[in-house]
């Protein structure tokens, strides 16, 4: 497993506080004291090769290097940062001993990214164990803010209500009342289609029936059959990545679609950009982000594309964000204890590129607005990464679960 | 209608031919694997890799040459096979003489380098190959459609073990092949190449793996990782017929798939591991294997 690590240059040493003491003045400056060892240490733990790679991986420690570098050039800090990275192979075992690790021995202040859930919710744990920070981004379980939640985790970018919610929506609006589940047997795909469930029948849909796959599968095609069989109008893909690549491909092969409709609960756009426009076309999907909606996320993306070939997906922009609003309430309060930092964090809005007043909430949820993507016809798309059409904004509200049907224990208490 | 266990029999029909399509993979990857370590006694764990490849080098001659599928079915196992054979004179030759286990760890660390070359090249989504236009649409067979191209994955898969089977079990080269296995320095003595033919060897099982390859890519999607998935089920399916047993390698390689098949219908959660229990249990009864001899 390979760790690397960036220094970031910093603006003030301890030497000038020391001196500054000796000399006597109440100067009103910025004192260190607060960090502990002077350094806020920022853990980025993902999947840097495996099946969530593209879509975190060595995108998302280019999105956290961004962040930092932008941070210190607008708020000049008085305490270094540092950036330290590694694999977690998306094993929860791997990813918690690596957190164990940095807490322990390594004075990391903050785990964040977590691509998928096992690891996620893994790491949640440790972090509570020795009252440190996760800033999730990565992972997508709705259980990381009910039944798991703790105080010292925020979930940022998306969870499988959110995107169940607004994709599973819109298709039962456009006359997709009957479903079929194809579920990556594992914590996600499972809370992805609990979650998807509830939408479809509270807005009136049914369905009919669902298989659970392991994960990961390469031939989906005897799970496409059975969604066949049953006649339903729409098959949900509850499953992610390659299995979702997989399941449209093997779907136009055996003519279910565009007989039965796709819907893809958990996308990226670094998966559309994989499969194709042709392939794709006219598919629902629900983003947190996309780097085309407005001047600032073209400009931020335009810079991420520039050092990474590839324009972000919402968790790389979603990182960016929760360790710049992170970084920001270090400096708000001067310290890197957990608990002020939390509450600093709950206490200031989100506005960025990636989110308009976002807030977050006691369960951990980062709450802010979805939005409802299309994607286009290839005969649509003039330039490259040109691949949505932005079909509605979710407001926050609507987009998560209320707080009042929430499963975390903090919520209630 | 006719149901077995609450699936109706023309249903299930189609899953086992499923099963079937699947199972040509494993026939030919696992073919490849028993008549190296029939020859070379190394355990290829490259395997998958050149699979990989094989997937990648169709795609590449498309997208850089315009060479169709067709064209691609006879270079990208040539290339590829070529690249094997580099490997043997460079690598695997200095090992022979050494336990399994040498041979076994170098085509990892070998596996584990092309992946990593070709996940920095192209990331883990991969790239996507169209089916070829002849092969396009399906099949209707009242019950289902069946993609034509999954036929023809079934059919020139098939001719392609039978073909290796004859060769190697009825033909002059075959048994000259057989008994430099048994016997090399006594195969030398008679006047046969040896070392010339334990190269060709090994770039016709690494070829294998590329045309499976090719074969692949339409269904799946070009992707570095597709190897690895698949390359421990065919390790199991190799230790199930026999390691080294060619008859053994292809009938349970179609077998397994269709036994998958049926995991798929039957209680989806383990189509996975259902490979790997039987495996424990064909070694418990037979440890060499359904049609592996006893040493």
């Amino acid at each position: 497993m390979k760790t690397k690590k960036t220094v970031v240059p910093f603006a003030l040493r301890s030497s000038v506080a020391a001196l500054a003491l000796t000399l006597g003045l109440a100067i009103a400056m910025p004192s260190q004291a607060q960090i502990s060892d002077g350094v806020v240490r920022i853990g980025v733990l993902t999947d840097m090769s495996g099946a969530y790679s593209d879509l975190a991986g060595p995108g998302a420690v280019i999105a956290a290097h961004m962040a930092v570098e932008d941070f210190i050039a607008r708020q000049k800090p008085a305490f270094k940062i540092d950036i330290v990275s590694a694999d977690h192979q998306d094993k929860g075992d791997i990813a918690s001993n690596k957190a164990r690790e940095w807490f322990d021995r390594g004075q990391v202040d903050v785990v964040t990214e977590l691509v998928s859930s096992t690891t996620a919710l893994a790491v949640m744990k440790v972090a509570k164990e020795k009252n440190k920070i996760a800033l999730i981004t990565g992972a997508g379980s709705s259980r990381i803010t009910n039944t798991d939640c703790n105080d010292v985790s925020v979930h940022w970018v998306y969870d499988t209500y959110a995107t169940g919610n607004g994709t599973g929506k819109a298709v039962v609006k456009q006359g997709g009342k009957t479903w079929y589940f194809l579920t990556a047997d594992y914590a996600f795909g499972q809370s992805l289609e609990r979650d998807t469930t509830a939408v479809i029948e509270a807005n009136g849909g049914k369905v009919l029936g669902s298989v659970r796959h392991p994960f990961p599968s390469t031939d989906l095609s005897s799970y496409l059959l059975k969604a066949q069989a049953s006649g339903a109008q729409v098959i949900g893909l509850a499953n992610a990545g390659a299995d979702t690549i997989n399941s449209i491909k093997q779907a136009s092969e055996f003519g279910i679609t565009p007989k039965q409709t796709l819907a893809g609960l958990l996308m990226f756009i670094t998966d559309i950009n994989s499969l194709g426009l042709k392939a794709t076309q006219g598919m629902y999907l629900t983003e947190a982000f996309y780097w085309d909606m407005n001047p600032e996320t073209r400009a931020w993306s335009k810079r991420f594309y520039a050092r990474h070939k590839k324009m972000p997906t919402m968790v790389q922009a979603g990182l960016y964000s929760a360790i710049t609003h992170y970084l920001e309430a270090v400096k708000a309060v001067n310290s890197d204890d957990t608990q002020k930092v939390m509450a600093q964090m709950k206490k200031m809005p989100v506005n960025d590129f990636f989110a308009r007043n976002g807030k977050i909430r006691n369960d951990g949820l980062m709450m802010h607005d979805m939005y409802l993507m299309q994607v286009k016809k290839p005969s649509e798309s003039h330039y490259p990464w040109d691949y949505y059409n932005v079909r509605a904004t979710i407001p926050a509200a609507d987009a998560f679960q209320p707080l009042s049907q929430s499963r975390c224990p903090l919520v209630h208490k | 209608m006719i149901e077995i266990f609450g699936v109706p029999l023309l249903a299930l029909a189609g899953q086992l031919l499923l099963g079937l399509v699947n199972g040509s993979f494993y026939a030919l990857l696992s073919l490849g694997l028993a008549v190296i370590f029939g020859m070379l006694n190394i355990i290829n764990f490259a395997h998958g890799a050149f699979y990989m490849l094989g997937a990648f080098a169709a795609w590449m001659l498309l997208d850089n040459f315009g060479i169709g599928y067709f064209g691609a079915l006879v270079l990208a196992p040539i290339l590829v096979g070529a690249v094997g054979i580099l490997a043997e004179r460079l690598l695997l030759k200095r090992l022979y003489r050494l336990d399994h286990l040498y041979g076994l760890l170098l085509t990892f660390g070998l596996a584990l380098i092309l992946e990593g070359l070709f996940r920095d090249r192209f990331g883990v989504s991969g790239e996507t190959y169209d089916v070829p236009d002849v092969l396009e649409g399906a099949l209707n067979l009242g019950f289902m459609a069946l993609p034509k191209y999954r036929v023809w994955v079934v059919g020139f898969s098939s001719l392609v073990c039978l073909a290796t089977w004859l060769v190697i079990e009825k033909t002059r080269l075959g048994s000259y092949l057989r008994a430099a296995t048994e016997n090399p320095q006594l195969t030398q003595a008679f006047g046969v190449n040896v070392p010339l033919m334990v190269m060709l060897t090994y770039g016709f099982g690494v070829g294998l793996a590329a045309l499976a390859g090719v074969m692949a890519a339409p269904i799946f999607q070009v992707s570095p990782l597709m190897g690895s998935n698949l390359i421990i089920v065919v390790f199991a399916v190799v230790v199930i017929g026999g390691m080294g047993s060619i008859l053994g390698a292809i009938v349970s390689g179609l077998a397994l798939g269709v036994v998958e098949g049926l995991a798929k219908v039957y209680y989806p959660e383990a189509s996975a591991t259902v490979v790997f229990v039987i495996m424990a249990i064909v070694l418990i009864l037979r440890p060499a294997g359904l049609f592996g001899k006893e040493k």
